[in-house]
């Protein structure tokens, strides 16, 4: 008994809890302002290369498939150390905030590039060749009959790819981003008490256990409906 | 831009690097042994759990998995290096690297697994059954071969994404390549070792991107 209300106390001590509870709201709310930041640039910049990629430019498409490869091999704390650490020295200061923003959105474009451009391929030429011989143009056959297509079949590969790298913004911790983590270690060493810690978890499960269940119900909805 | 030369791809640091950032790199290998496998079995573990006839199993596996899939991993691995110790349970760095990583990355290869078997159609099932064979051999040799055939792209994806994680394990102090190259920037205040391991994790891990995208396009469409 007293070994479970040592436990109890070290990890669900109320007092701690109430006092602590703004700091870890606060670090929540910085928390999905970046992961909404990076949700939005992310999939834009994403889906932009993509269509970037159907003018079949040679020199452009190498740039964008390099771009591409290097961010999905590298791992995501690499870069965000060698952004933080690197670009004051060449005389670019960034705020932590920005540098986990940066790193990340470019991350979650590539794979949202791979995935559209995937979905681009799987429509079969003739669409494209029927759009065009219709009179359509190149744009026009883009948006009103590839795009269309293309994307739903993308979204629920984008939407579990979206939610992994979401939740990367835990790594911000590691460059001073007081986002929920950060909030929660530094009030576990004041505390002396990992209570904090607990409240963090617990936020971060609040926070992402239904983007988790949204992403599974994605899936079956879209599954088999692959054009 | 001889700022910019110095600063990110200064040879001579790189060189001075190089012999702490391969001792870093043999314990990045040392802790993929590890985990990996321990992933794949877990995983494996979770899918077959998952297949239970009792309803209150099933959904609990479910709540399970989705648990550790909503916890960032770091978040994770920190609570069970610097928050169990208030519950008396004191690991060491790779201990709790290889608990947090179980949990972690067997949920998500459980998910995968749970896909793959769920693809391989029900009449696979009746006809090895009807043919004699026990539930479990239906399972082993004959569901499981071609559901890890039907998701390997997935698998060998997932497990890229395993190697890359293993670098948050430097924020426990466990001496792996990126631990080691920001050890050396520190020393060095130059962030050419962090390009070096970056270069490092690039060529091992591009050519199975590469691979994954292949072998994903070829399955899918």
């Amino acid at each position: 008994m007293q070994a479970w209300s040592r436990f109890v106390e070290a990890f669900f001590n109320w007092a701690l809890v109430k006092q602590y509870a703004p700091t870890i709201l606060k670090g929540a709310i910085t928390t999905i302002e970046i992961a909404l930041a990076v949700v939005v640039t992310g999939i834009v910049l994403g889906f932009a290369l993509a269509v970037a990629r159907t003018w079949r430019i040679l020199p452009i498409n190498v740039i964008i498939v390099a771009f591409v490869d290097v961010l999905r091999a590298l791992p995501p704390l690499v870069l965000v150390l060698l952004v933080f650490f690197g670009l004051p020295n060449v005389g670019v200061n960034l705020p932590s905030f920005a540098v986990l923003w940066i790193v990340l959105s470019f991350v979650l474009a590539a794979f949202a590039e791979e995935i559209f451009w995937a979905g681009i391929l799987s429509v079969p030429k003739g669409q494209w060749e029927a759009a065009r011989s219709t009179g359509f143009s190149f744009f026009a056959t883009l948006s009103y009959i590839v795009l269309p297509q293309a994307v739903r079949l993308t979204v629920p590969p984008i939407t579990n790819r979206t939610v992994a790298i979401t939740k990367n913004t835990a790594l911000g911790t590691v460059i001073g981003v007081p986002e929920i983590l950060n909030q929660a270690t530094t009030a576990q060493s004041f505390a002396g008490n990992a209570t904090p810690l607990m409240m963090g978890a617990v936020a971060y499960v609040v926070l992402f256990i239904p983007v988790v269940a949204f992403g599974r119900w994605i899936e079956t909805r879209f599954a088999w409906r692959r054009a | 831009m001889e700022a910019l030369v110095q600063q990110f791809f200064n040879f001579e640091i790189m060189a001075r690097a190089l012999p702490l950032v391969l001792t870093g790199l043999r314990q990045t290998i040392v802790l993929c042994l590890l985990v990996i496998p321990l992933g794949l079995a877990g995983g494996l573990m979770f899918a077959l759990v998952s297949l239970a006839r009792s309803r209150v199993v099933r959904w609990s596996m479910v709540v399970g998995i989705d648990f550790f899939r909503a916890i960032p991993p770091l978040v994770l691995l920190i609570f069970v290096y610097s928050g169990l110790p208030f519950a008396g349970i004191r690991l060491s760095p790779l201990t709790a690297v290889a608990v947090a990583f179980f949990l972690n990355t067997s949920s998500y290869y459980g998910e995968i697994y749970r896909a793959g078997i769920e693809s391989v159609g029900g009449g696979q099932w009746d006809a090895a059954r009807s043919t004699g064979l026990s539930a479990r051999q239906t399972v082993v040799s004959v569901v499981l071969p071609q559901a890890v055939r039907n998701v390997l792209p997935d698998l060998v994806s997932n497990t890229v994404e395993v190697i890359k994680l293993t670098s948050i394990a430097s924020v426990v102090a466990l001496p792996e390549l990126l631990y080691s190259a920001d050890m050396a920037r520190s020393i060095t205040f130059n962030t050419s070792p962090i390009v070096l391991a970056a270069a490092i994790y690039l060529v091992v891990l591009w050519p199975i991107v590469r691979f994954v995208s292949r072998l994903e396009r070829r399955i899918a469409w």
